[in-house]
Order: structure tokens, then sequence, then C-alpha cells
């Protein structure tokens, strides 16, 4: 489906738009760029202290509870429920870019108020979690769990933790918080005098760049 | 396509449900075996680990790609744009290569000169007593 530009074009000289996309939506493609070597930066400083060190906490042991249901143990399963409760609300956001393509108002509407709760959802989740092991005694600075071959661990599994999913719990928040302000602009009926619906697929973009990072977010923490 | 080029892409009419569906799937499949192979080998420690997590960087990539592709509609622009992305992001593949060697390295540097953290590295600990002594912060 990818479109080469013609050779002999002047596409650069003005009046045209060489790469077919709207001045804002490339902008947010480039800060998108910056925010992920940002959070790159991140996961690799992680990666970068876990190989320093001789072992670390096993994420099934640590990440094995699930509200209300008392001391079971489940692996891992209270994460999955957030991971597909963050990629079921960037399919509700991509039926929200759709529908604005189609001019439909009513059902942007919708499915932005589908996405909100999603991402709603997905915060209430992380603050469960996030309580639930402050609980155990984890927080910054404060490592409750040992490490998998039974030494003594340190707290940068804590640190890092904390600040990475805080980080990308953050970035949700405000994922949350634009598409709030994009479901009242389409009820206002901003975007239909417009005549376009452009806003919402940036919005779209920065709501499913949230969704990719927790796919590393989530592989980085809980399976490797 | 060349008329496509004076316009802003709203006439996308081409908008695809059943391609969205489709990668929800698999993305969903994707992160449904991973757990999978990632409890097998908790119960049952089968296969090493270092395998196991080349499997999952493959499958995370392959993740991120759906995202990026469908989701976010990269895989549809025009190929320069696709490239204007694409390209400052193969720095992550030195960022993570440089890093990630970095530390290993600091563990082998440890492991030779830091008696200390070689005993450390060995003690096993016990779980209740430590939890006994386990800070609480905010709980006092």
């Amino acid at each position: 489906m990818a479109h080469t530009v013609p050779v002999g074009q002047k596409w650069w000289s003005g009046g045209k738009s060489p790469f077919n996309v709207e001045y804002g939506k490339l902008m947010m493609w480039y800060f998108l760029m910056s925010d992920a070597f940002t959070f790159g930066a991140f996961l690799i400083s992680y990666g970068s202290i876990r190989f320093s060190s001789t072992s670390w906490p096993d994420p099934n042991e640590v990440f094995r509870s699930f509200p209300f249901i008392g001391q079971m143990n489940v692996p891992l399963a209270f994460v999955s429920l957030m991971t597909f409760i963050l990629i079921m609300s960037s399919v509700t956001m991509v039926m929200a870019v759709g529908a604005g393509q189609a001019g439909d108002r009513k059902a942007v509407m919708k499915w932005m108020f589908l996405t909100i709760l999603g991402g709603l959802a997905f915060l209430g989740c992380q603050a469960w979690e996030w309580w639930h092991l402050h609980g155990e005694g984890a927080w910054w600075g404060s490592n409750p769990f040992l490490n998998i071959d039974g030494t003594q661990s340190t707290t940068n599994f804590t640190n890092y933790f904390f600040t990475i999913t805080g980080f990308h719990g953050f970035h949700v928040f405000s994922g949350v918080i634009i598409n709030i302000i994009m479901l009242i602009k389409t009820w206002r009926g901003d975007f239909e005098r417009r005549g376009h619906y452009l806003m919402i697929e940036k919005a779209g973009l920065y709501w499913h760049f949230v969704d990719l990072v927790w796919v590393f977010v989530f592989t980085c923490f809980y399976l490797l | 396509m060349d008329s496509a080029s004076t316009s802003l892409p709203h006439e996308k009419s081409e908008f695809n449900t059943k391609a969205i569906w489709r990668t929800f799937w698999i993305l969903l499949g994707i992160t449904v075996v991973e757990l999978i192979i990632a409890i097998i080998y908790y119960e049952t420690h089968f296969f090493p680990k270092h395998i196991l997590n080349g499997v999952f960087v493959i499958m995370t990539l392959a993740k991120a790609f759906f995202i990026i592709a469908e989701f976010m509609h990269l895989g549809h622009e025009i190929k320069n744009l696709i490239l204007t992305i694409g390209i400052p992001a193969l720095l992550f593949v030195w960022f993570l290569i440089a890093f990630v060697w970095d530390g290993g390295s600091y563990h082998n540097l440890r492991m030779r000169y830091d008696p200390y953290a070689k005993e450390q590295s060995k003690t096993k600990v016990q779980k209740t007593e430590h939890q006994e002594e386990g800070k609480k912060p905010g709980k006092e």
C-alpha cells in the first residue's frame, strides 16, 4: 500500500504535501519518536542494570495476585487482564478514527467514550497493583522480594518497576485527559464545523503509542 | 495515486474494520501464547530461560509491528513517511546493544574485583526472616 513519490515532481517546493499527511499529524509522529526514545532510555537502562546483576526476582512470584480472590496463586493473570483492556481500548480508538473519516459524529462519540472507559479501567487496575505491591512492602527504595536463586535482591527491581510503570501510567492518564477533551469537542460539534476529524486521528496516534509502550513494558517486567 | 498528492487524506474511504479486528486477534493471540509459555516455564522449568527470552523479544517486536502498521496506520502511509520514522528508530539497535553490553561488562568487573559483591551473589537468605525486617514505607 505504500506509495512512492514519482521521480521528477517538485514535491518540496511548496503547494504540496510530500508525506500526504496533515502537518499536525506529522508532528505528532515526530513527538512520538522523541517519546519513544525517552521510554527506550528508561527500558534500556533497566536492561543494563539487569545485565549487571547476577540474579533478579522472578516475575511469576512477584506478580501473582488478583483482586478479590485472596491468596490464590495466579501468576501474571492480572497483568494479562490489563494488557487485554489496553489492546481493546486501542481497537475502540481505531473505530473512533474510522467513524471520524465517515463523518459520523454520534459514532465518534460512542467509540471515544468506550476508549476513555478502557483507559480508566487500565488506570484502576494499575492503581490496584501498586497498592497491593506497596502492601507487600515494595516501594521506591524498598524491595521485599528475593532473587530467583534465593539471594538478597537490591532495590533496583522496585525502583525500576515503579518508575517505568509510573511513567507509562502517567502517559495513560494524559491520554485519557486528551480523549476526554476530544469527546467534549466532538460533542460540541467543533470537528463537524471544521469538516474533518483529524484531531481524533492525532489523539488516536498518541493513544496507540501508549499501547505500544505497554507491549514493551509488559515484556520487560513480566516475561523476561 | 498521483492525484492524491494535492489533497489531504480525507478520501480514505478504505477504512477497513475487518483488518482492525484481524490485528486485534493477532495481538491477543500472541499475548496469550506468551503467557502460556511463561506459565509452562514457571511450572516445569523445562527449557533454558535465555532461549525463551529470545522468543519473547521476537513476539514483542511482532506485536509492535502490528500496532504501528495497522492501528497507527503507518503501514498504509507514503514510503517517505515510513522511512522518516523507521530510519531514526534504527538508533535503538545501537542503543540497546551498547548499554546492555556495558551492563554485562560491569557485572564481569564486579565478579572479578569485588569480593563482597561476589559473596553476596552466592549467599542465600531466608525469605521469612527477610520479610520480618522488611521496611514498609508509609506504614509506620
